[in-house]
């Protein structure tokens, strides 16, 4: 009985400091869009400034996104975008936490596509909700690439379309994510 | 039973070293603080009759139809004001984002007006903080009337006036926006000889959130120098602001007959207690000209 409690806290115990030695990507220049296609407004926004972080020992993954960075096509829909849907000064950031769940079949010393499942909650607009989608790992010489596009649904995240333009606008957003990691210095 | 609660523990320090870590990835971000910029202190370009502190961005150019009606206390004969009307039609567009440039043409005394909007501050928290918004706004009127025969007009420059504001903005939070307008209206040549040609006023104007697309202006002009005359009284508007989409529409009543500063400032002929007070609209379409860099292969 002692023997086995023992062994569990050592094994968290050794988790523990295997993960903090485990090899972390980063990047702070991360590109995410998102498209929702209604059949009256076309909405399109760019983010170049998304913060993302992989472990590539636990397969933890991060993101961190400020809504304000959204670059629109048209100014008066990113004004909208802030001030009525998102409410960014309310909620200024946006944060994925989760996992690559089969961090195992990445090799990130040999170059190459691998196909990544990903699991984790996606907070918007103060709304946790969770997520599941499959993206690719590209490992090169200088870091890995990751790549993954989803839908995410408006009123899983409390974002409220007002009556005066529902039907104009899609109740459904294409999520397309691009980011370059790099290692992280220790 | 002791097995069970042993593996229950165990699944929860995993799941906790699981969240911990996830935060301990998540402060790999928190370099240094970031200047936030506060966005749409005021949705339109105008307040309720003037201008608000906002400057269109870059590349947008922006419509506006302006329209006051003839006072509501005219009378059924004159439908509440509907027969007469002053209207405007101005165009102005971001050539950068802190500089915007105009052109309108208002129905009284045939005036065109050029005018320029120059964002000076900009009210920002974090890294840098600021507290306002500072804009400069200038416009210039011409009068483009026919000479009349006591040849009032015999000299280019007595068609010209003058309006000079500094437009200072505060969004106290996302429902409450203030606005002070320190302005100085020049007039080359005045309606007679008794009347100053330099006025000076301090105007108050605001925007309270009703809802997220509708919201609740007022503005006051309050004339500091010396009257052009008894018959002339401060501008008060009150008024409703809708955005849909692309357009704003503001609703309002106020008891300046003209749509330009240079006019309404020392120039406003109602009276509010009197029931002297005009139905007026803005309708402001804004198109987009020149996309952001980002959208630019498109």
């Amino acid at each position: 009985m002692n023997m086995k409690r023992i062994l569990v806290v050592l094994a968290v115990f050794l988790s523990f400091t295997v993960s903090t030695q485990a090899q972390r990507y980063i990047t702070k220049s991360g590109n995410i869009t998102f498209f929702s296609d209604g059949p009256l407004e076309k909405i399109e926004a760019v983010n170049n400034k998304v913060n993302a972080a992989l472990d590539s020992q636990s397969g933890m993954f991060v993101f961190k996104v400020l809504m304000k960075s959204f670059v629109f096509e048209k100014a008066l829909m990113q004004e909208h975008f802030n001030e009525n849907y998102v409410e960014s000064d309310k909620y200024p950031v946006a944060t994925f936490k989760g996992k690559v769940t089969n961090i195992s079949d990445v090799n990130f010393n040999k170059p190459g596509d691998y196909q990544a499942k990903v699991t984790g909650q996606l907070t918007i607009h103060g709304q946790t909700h969770p997520v599941k989608t499959t993206g690719t790992f590209t490992v090169y010489d200088k870091g890995v690439k990751g790549k993954s596009q989803f839908t995410i649904k408006l009123i899983d995240y409390n974002i409220e379309i007002p009556s005066i333009v529902s039907g104009k606008i899609a109740k459904e957003i294409l999520i397309t994510v691009n980011i370059d990691l790099k290692p992280l210095k220790q | 039973m002791i097995k069970g609660l042993i593996t229950i523990a165990a699944l929860f320090m995993l799941s906790l070293q699981a969240t911990m870590a996830q935060d301990d990835m998540m402060n790999l971000f928190d370099s240094q603080p970031v200047t936030e910029y506060t966005s749409a202190t005021f949705k339109s370009t105008n307040v309720v009759i003037g201008q608000s502190v906002k400057v269109p961005a870059k590349g947008t150019m922006l419509l506006n139809i302006q329209h006051h009606f003839g006072p509501v206390n005219s009378g059924f004969y004159n439908f509440f004001g509907f027969d007469q009307a002053v209207t405007r039609l101005g165009l102005r567009y971001g050539v950068t984002d802190w500089l915007a440039i105009g052109i309108g043409r208002t129905t009284q005394n045939k005036t065109w007006d050029g005018s320029l909007k120059v964002k000076l501050l900009r009210q920002s928290s974090g890294a840098r903080v600021m507290p306002v918004t500072v804009t400069y706004f200038g416009l210039m009127g011409v009068i483009s009337l026919k000479n009349p025969e006591n040849n009032r007009y015999a000299y280019f420059a007595n068609r010209l006036s003058y309006v000079n504001q500094l437009i200072i903005a505060r969004k106290f939070s996302s429902a409450l926006s203030l606005q002070l307008i320190p302005s100085y209206v020049h007039w080359n040549l005045t309606e007679t000889k008794a009347d100053p040609n330099d006025i000076l006023s301090l105007g108050a104007a605001g925007r309270i959130k009703l809802s997220n697309r509708i919201s609740f202006n007022f503005e006051y002009h309050y004339v500091l120098t010396q009257k052009i005359a008894d018959a002339y009284h401060n501008s008060l508007s009150l008024g409703i602001d809708i955005e849909t989409g692309g357009h704003v529409f503001q609703l309002f009543l106020t008891n300046s007959a003209a749509i330009t500063e240079q006019y309404f400032i020392p120039y406003t002929d109602g009276d509010w207690l009197k029931g002297d007070i005009h139905i007026g609209f803005n309708i402001i379409r804004t198109f987009t000209i020149v996309k952001p860099k980002e959208f630019a292969k498109y």
